[in-house]
């Protein structure tokens, strides 16, 4: 027999064997290593509950917090002069982070840093107006059930563009919502589905 | 002429025997849209303005010597035959598109893959070609708008009619209930020019200034004759400013438009 001929026979199973093993030992490493290479995560500087103050602002929700303001722009996450209504010089409770809270900002006078989850590209243009009031969508919709949280969780960031991993997409594939897929397919999708107009300007600035 | 079934037709009427040339337009467009400057403004071919002041004179010897300013933001061609506006109709990445609810030309510096064909289609120089990254001195990212996002090296940018002006007007509709007005959406053009030469509103709307300025017969376009069918228009009660505004040939007489 030649050379030649003895390639011609058929693989064992053994090969097969060691081809399949080998196909999901690559595939299992570049699946972890490579968000592992891309994403970076950052600690908030302290922990929050939301599920804690939802229940102590009563009716108002989220938007006790996180109002709109008079010129109908979306204030966003509140500023230490809104926690200082509560949260004045002394502690409301025995929470460690609200020791931190009160010493490092209320009384230096300091912002605190938060990492912005949903925080888009500077082209994007988004309108809470439009959705929360306009269209009433509620905001557990695109944020999902922040309200209900007691901590919060790592932020995790794209080491390239420094964009939040949340709006970049944690499901690639597409098979995730809100929270975790904040793409501009996700924002297409809906103003299709809703027969919304999805010209470039109306989220592009 | 107008074409356009959408709810608005935003559009500018600038009255060129007002306006004195003094460039504020110019600034506060540039300061309003995060428009930096070069390191070597000196050549202005590859300057950035949205809102650029053109000098034409009337050609003529002293004591007759005449001067006119020309104040040229976009002028949002509609097209005369449907929307056949230059630059959308040559872009092949689509980064700009006409918008029919409001006339205003987009563009999506972010889409845009500087191919600079929109350039080249454009009759009026009004589109702009980003050749280096803006050498903003540092913190200078702190007085940046955050309305308007800035454009790096290799994309084209043009003048918005202020478009970010018109979605913050529009939030305060939502919220409030009402729809927006002429005073609540504005270009900031129009707002500093100290002469009042400047008029925005919706050509549209009987209730706004530029309705009734634009149908004036001493209202006349750029280039009007190539059909761009623009929503800028221009007044001045001097002929020979008309006569150069557009191709006439000598002798040529100019339109006698019917009063409104």
């Amino acid at each position: 027999m030649t050379t030649h001929e003895h390639g011609q026979e058929k693989r064992s199973k053994a090969d097969w064997l060691l081809f399949v093993v080998g196909f999901i030992l690559a595939s299992a490493l570049g699946f972890w290593l490579t968000p592992t290479i891309l994403y970076a995560q950052k600690a908030q500087p302290f922990q929050f509950s939301h599920k804690l103050h939802l229940g102590e602002v009563g009716d108002e929700g989220c938007k006790a917090c996180h109002p709109f303001r008079k010129d109908g722009s979306f204030a966003g996450i509140p500023g230490v002069e809104k926690c200082k209504e509560c949260h004045s010089d002394d502690t409301l409770g025995d929470k460690p982070e609200e020791k931190v809270f009160v010493e490092q900002y209320v009384k230096k006078g300091k912002e605190v840093p938060w990492l912005v989850y949903a925080k888009q590209p500077s082209c994007v243009f988004f309108s809470h107006a439009a959705h929360a009031e306009n269209a009433g969508i509620e905001c557990t919709q695109c944020h999902g059930d922040h309200g209900k949280t007691e901590t919060l969780r790592t932020y995790e960031y794209n080491r390239l563009s420094t964009y939040s991993r949340d709006i970049w997409g944690k499901s690639l594939m597409g098979l995730g919502s809100p929270p975790n897929r904040m793409k501009m397919d996700s924002c297409a999708d809906c103003h299709r589905e809703n027969g919304v107009r999805d010209a470039c300007f109306v989220c592009h600035k | 002429m107008s074409a356009n079934k959408g709810e608005h037709r935003f559009g500018m009427v600038i009255d060129l025997d007002k306006c004195t040339g003094c460039g504020a337009c110019s600034v506060a467009c540039m300061s309003e849209n995060n428009i930096g400057t070069l390191l070597d403004e000196t050549d202005k071919i590859r300057s950035i303005t949205w809102l650029r002041v053109y000098q034409i004179d009337n050609g003529k010897a002293f004591p007759d010597t005449q001067i006119a300013f020309i104040p040229r933001p976009c002028q949002h061609c509609e097209g005369s035959h449907g929307h056949h506006t230059p630059c959308v109709s040559v872009c092949p990445a689509t980064a700009t598109d006409y918008d029919e609810t409001t006339g205003i030309v987009s563009q999506i510096p972010t889409r845009c893959i500087g191919c600079r064909y929109c350039v080249g289609a454009c009759p009026y120089h009004a589109r702009y070609f980003n050749w280096f990254d803006v050498p903003w001195p540092k913190g200078a990212e702190r007085g940046l708008s955050p309305f308007v996002s800035p454009r790096m090296r290799g994309v084209v940018e043009k003048c918005t009619f202020c478009y970010h002006r018109y979605q913050r007007a529009k939030n305060k509709a939502f919220l409030e209930g009402g729809s927006v007005g002429e005073k609540d959406y504005q270009t900031a053009c129009t707002e500093a020019c100290p002469s009042g030469a400047i008029t925005f509103g919706d050509l549209n709307n009987p209730k706004h200034k530029v309705h009734e300025l634009a149908k004036n017969p001493l209202a006349f376009r750029l280039l009007e004759r190539l059909g761009t069918n623009t929503k800028v228009y221009y007044v001045s009660q001097r002929d020979w400013v008309q006569r150069k505004l557009d191709n006439y040939l000598a002798g040529e007489k100019l339109p006698v438009k019917a009063a409104s």
